[in-house]
């Protein structure tokens, strides 16, 4: 256990110095690959071109664009409170970029004669790690939102960190069945644990959840519902300008990054490489393995960029909906089979037909439940929700209100008439509040 | 060891003051998070790398968020009226303060006499998290499932005081669109005014084919007011005339 953290927290500090300026340095220019890329590939989906004019390909339009960005003018919001105002990009972007400290890149390698990690550090929690600064990363947005002293932005921050927050969730859900099986938290371990076969093939459901919820973690389409622009403008940044929305910008890319980078450690192998190449002995050795990393990190950033191209913005009450009623509780159902199973698996020690049999029924069973769960409703009772609509409902209701009484002092306290009774001395009873148009208001 | 603790015992104590002295709550809640994250490097820096990781997702990424949520949406300012409607809230705020001091004190000092110290309880069951589990799910299973249970209790509290008992049905987007037919009324959105008219400006009414004017194109509050242009006849008489004399003669042309 103590052993293999044995390499980490021992390299001379020059070594440490040149692994963090590797890991910024990929951040960035991943970051503007990440907004040509998009940009590119985009424009593709759309039958457009897209940028082409800057270096070749266009390839050199992030760096431009992000000069251009640093160079506008900066505009602050007469009643903005400063300091927070300044504080908050600044929160968003470091968070983002120390996220990457415990990804592991390469196996063990020789640097100067000194062999050590492609991994700046690791500790026997470092998934947690990510967690706990991602939740301080989403300060920087729900700050932004207040100081901006704005409407847009306070309901945008508010918003964005909602959703945040509720992702995060089922994304600590998802993470659960992989500590099972690999037996602990820290990334170069979960990498280690995955030698002979990947999480995203044993634990199916769990990748599952963690795609969608970093979807939702990033605020990308379809769940960019911080930023919806018919509704919010732009959301907490709206008020934000120059090089502190450049910040953002910069924070929301490498966000992307390293739910990407996370994805492929806990669920695709991380550095190992895929299965035909991994037959070769030499692919898993040296520095090779960041080639592999950064294919499957590439591989998730297109997987963003498509689902951009593809899908239109949910609604928001939908978008919350999907994350608390389905998420999370799939994810925890995945829990129990998981635990149950390994429990089957190791302490009963019952045969692999065995297990998939005694889990198989039941979740069968739930699943067939599920899928015929409104039929049966509306079995059970008709006139449910499924069977009647709004309008028959207000009708029934209006009828059976109807006859109650009116007692203004219902519970010892004042209070109005419910739909349907009627106040004394009023002759007719109060009309029943049912969305009406324009016209019918007008009329 | 001594000088990041040096370093971080001094953030902490300025968190602290900042978060007693400063004049607006969100500050406040601020400075306690940056204490909060002081605490939680030292507990890394003391090889309590669980408790420090949890520390930040449950307290600063979690409690204060909540906090912060709630001071932005109600908004408290120093305006605010600071009368207390408690009676006898500072003794007691007073009492509990000094017996929670009590307790802390209590606690450092037997844990500075009689604990292993972190390194020997980290090895005994092999390491930080193992450790944890083993007295979590051991010994002290009971106090941590009556914990839970406590825990889901008042989430069902609030759940339940914050429920509301629906007067009307829940409307939503079907049942919406099917009142907005069955009323029979024009169910897609009004012409804009200028529409057809002479001008583009809001108080100028929309024509329809034969020349006369769309009141409901004109928004509520100009029509309440009174301030609605009148069409002039003429005028629209002129307009179609060059409009259907200049098609005429534009295709002529062409040929």
């Amino acid at each position: 256990m103590t052993d293999s953290f044995a390499p980490f927290g021992v390299d001379p500090w020059w070594i440490v110095a040149i692994k963090v300026l590797f890991v910024f340095v990929l951040l960035v220019v991943l970051t503007l690959l990440a907004i040509w890329g998009e940009r590119r590939i985009v424009a593709r989906m759309q039958q457009r071109i897209g940028p082409n004019r800057v270096g070749p390909f266009g390839l050199l339009q992030g760096l431009v664009d992000g000069v251009k960005l640093a160079l506008k003018e900066e505009i602050v919001p007469a009643i903005a409170d400063r300091t927070v105002y300044w504080l908050a990009p600044v929160i968003a972007a470091t968070a983002a970029f120390m996220a990457f400290a415990v990804i592991p890149f390469g196996p063990t390698v020789s640097m100067f004669g000194y062999q050590t990690p492609l991994q700046l550090t690791d500790f026997p929690v470092s998934v947690l790690y990510i967690l706990a600064i991602a939740s301080v990363g989403i300060y920087g947005i729900v700050l932004a939102g207040w100081s901006s002293g704005s409407t847009y932005a306070l309901l945008g921050g508010l918003r964005s960190t909602a959703q945040m927050i509720s992702y995060e969730i089922a994304m600590g859900l998802s993470f659960v069945a992989v500590f099972l099986y690999a037996g602990s938290m820290s990334t170069s371990e979960i990498v280690t644990a995955q030698e002979r076969v990947w999480y995203a093939v044993l634990l199916l459901p769990s990748f599952l959840i963690y795609v969608t919820s970093m979807v939702g973690e990033t605020n990308r389409a379809p769940f960019d519902l911080p930023e919806a622009e018919g509704e919010l403008v732009g959301g907490f940044h709206t008020e934000y300008s120059s090089l502190k929305f450049a910040l953002f910008f910069l924070a929301e890319y490498i966000n992307m990054v390293t739910v990407s980078a996370l994805a492929t450690t806990l669920f695709l192998g991380g550095w190992r490489a895929p299965w035909p190449l991994s037959l070769w002995e030499g692919a898993n050795e040296g520095y090779l393995p960041i080639l592999w990393f950064l294919i499957k990190v590439a591989g998730f950033m297109f997987l963003f960029i498509w689902l951009r191209g593809t899908l239109p913005r949910l609604r928001y009450d939908q978008f919350m909906n999907f994350g608390w009623k389905v998420l999370i509780p799939v994810a925890l159902l995945w829990i129990i089979i998981v635990s149950l199973a390994r429990v089957l698996r190791t302490d009963v020690a019952l045969s692999v037909t065995t297990s998939i049999l005694v889990l198989g029924i039941p979740v069968a069973l739930l699943i067939l439940l599920a899928l015929f769960w409104d039929a049966l409703r509306a079995r059970i009772r008709p006139g449910g929700p499924s069977a009647a609509t709004g309008r028959d409902d207000v009708e029934g209701g209006s009828a059976h209100h109807a006859a109650a009484e009116f007692d203004p002092f219902a519970g010892g306290h004042p209070v109005p008439p419910l739909p349907g009774q009627v106040m004394p001395g009023a002759t007719s009873p109060p009309p029943v509040l049912v969305a009406t148009t324009t016209q019918e208001r007008d009329a | 060891m001594t000088f990041l603790f040096w370093i971080l015992a001094t953030l902490s104590v300025i968190g602290g003051l900042g978060m007693l002295l400063s004049r607006k709550a969100v500050h406040s809640a601020l400075w306690l998070a940056l204490t909060m994250m002081c605490l939680a490097v030292l507990y890394v820096a003391q090889s309590a790398v669980f408790l420090g990781t949890v520390q930040v997702i449950v307290y600063t990424g979690a409690v204060m968020m909540l906090f912060l949520f709630v001071l932005m949406l109600i908004g408290v300012s120093a305006a605010d009226s600071l009368r207390e409607s408690i009676r006898g809230q500072r003794p007691v705020a007073v009492l509990v303060a000094v017996a929670l001091g009590a307790t802390l004190i209590a606690a450092v000092g037997n844990a500075l006499d009689f604990s292993v110290g972190l390194q020997a309880a980290n090895a005994e069951y092999g390491g930080n998290v193992q450790g944890l589990a083993a007295l979590m799910f051991g010994r002290y299973l009971i106090a941590f499932e009556a914990t839970a249970a406590l825990l889901i209790t008042a989430a069902l509290g609030a759940t339940i005081l914050a429920h509301r008992e629906r007067l009307f049905p829940r409307q939503d987007q079907r049942t919406r669109s099917v009142e907005r037919f069955r009323s029979g009324v024009h169910p897609g959105q009004r012409p804009s005014p200028g529409v057809y008219a002479r001008h583009n400006a809001v108080d100028v009414p929309a024509l329809l084919p034969d020349g006369s004017a769309v009141p409901d194109s004109i928004p509520g509050p100009l029509r309440a007011r009174g301030t609605v242009r009148e069409i002039d006849a003429t005028a629209t008489e002129e307009v179609l005339d060059r409009l259907v004399g200049g098609a005429a003669s534009d295709t002529g042309g062409e040929r």
